[in-house]
């Protein structure tokens, strides 16, 4: 009788368990929607002052389509190579999730690392952040997807640490579904991002 | 008792196949490619490559959120899926409308 009640109650807390695992992803799914609304504010101010060039160069002037694409294949890869992650995460085949995990921080630090080294020149040539309003949007825009991805790196630095060290148990598996919404929401920012500042930039 | 278990199974964490994420990554590249393309050769009309390009994008979004993302129609996603409509509905009055305000604005200023 007793076993019964406490097979049940651990049965429940497993039920629990669950639900507080998808609990969670509502959670951060309703967070990102907030983001999307953030993105959204940066969007408009950006295409408000797209045209303020203040004399200075403008979007076709400043912008390398090729360095972009390459930029862009980055994030994109690293958006599948997290889904494979996902894929072994759900086979509960730990090194298989490490290794997918260690590519996909490899690419989104190649994209980083890009992303940085663009705001570089930038900023060397004198085309900074104060040069004019676009380029004033164009940094805040750009530069607040780039906060994103470095934030989303570090988390995975720190998922990585965690998977190897307790493994795949439910809460770390939560965490790895939090992380690829998360990540696949970044990879579709930049598709707004490259069609609207860079692609409309140029043509 | 089904159902509760098939609530696990909200966006991003429903079980998927290899399939449907390289299927998607062939789509996004293409996707991707076509606007590059576009922009880089530029053959047609400015209006034309304009339209195509945004275009690719919309798709683009609805193809990461299908196959990377997970989103279905299904009904333990249902509030999901709210969530999202009612966050493209303020993006579109956020982005939109402060995009027909500035644009009155300069079209009266010039005036001045």
């Amino acid at each position: 009788m007793s076993h019964v009640v406490l097979n049940e109650t651990a049965h429940q807390q497993e039920q629990g368990y669950e639900d507080a695992g998808s609990l969670s992803l509502f959670g951060f799914w309703v967070y990102l929607m907030t983001d999307c609304i953030l993105f959204a504010t940066l969007f408009a101010t950006y295409a408000v002052l797209g045209q303020a060039v203040a004399g200075g160069p403008g979007g076709a002037d400043l912008f390398e389509l090729p360095y972009v694409l390459v930029e862009t294949f980055l994030l994109l890869f690293s958006s599948i190579t997290y889904g494979y992650a996902m894929l072994a995460n759900h086979r509960r085949d730990k090194r298989r999730v490490l290794q997918w995990l260690g590519m996909t921080f490899v690419l989104g630090l190649g994209f980083i690392g890009m992303e940085i080294n663009e705001f570089h020149h930038l900023i060397a040539e004198g085309h900074g952040p104060q040069r004019s309003a676009f380029l004033t949007g164009f940094f805040t825009l750009v530069g607040t997807h780039g906060l994103h991805v470095l934030i989303g790196l570090v988390w995975m630095a720190v998922l990585m640490i965690q998977v190897q060290q307790r493994g795949l148990c439910c809460v770390n598996s939560t965490r790895l579904s939090c992380l690829s919404l998360f990540w696949h929401f970044l990879d579709i920012v930049w598709i707004c991002v490259f069609t609207v500042v860079y692609v409309f930039g140029v043509i | 008792m089904t159902s509760e278990s098939q609530v696990h199974s909200s966006a991003g964490a429903s079980q998927s196949s290899p399939k449907a994420y390289n299927v998607g990554f062939l789509l996004a590249a293409l996707l991707t490619l076509i606007p590059f393309g576009l922009a880089m050769y530029p053959s047609l009309p400015r209006s034309m490559t304009f339209l195509l390009v945004l275009a690719c994008a919309l798709v683009q979004i609805v193809v990461h959120v299908v196959f990377f993302l997970h989103l279905t129609t299904a009904r333990e996603q249902r509030w999901n899926l709210v969530a999202l409509v009612f966050t493209v509905v303020i993006i579109l009055l956020l982005v939109g409308l402060s995009l027909w305000i500035m644009y009155y604005v300069h079209y009266n200023m010039l005036g001045l």
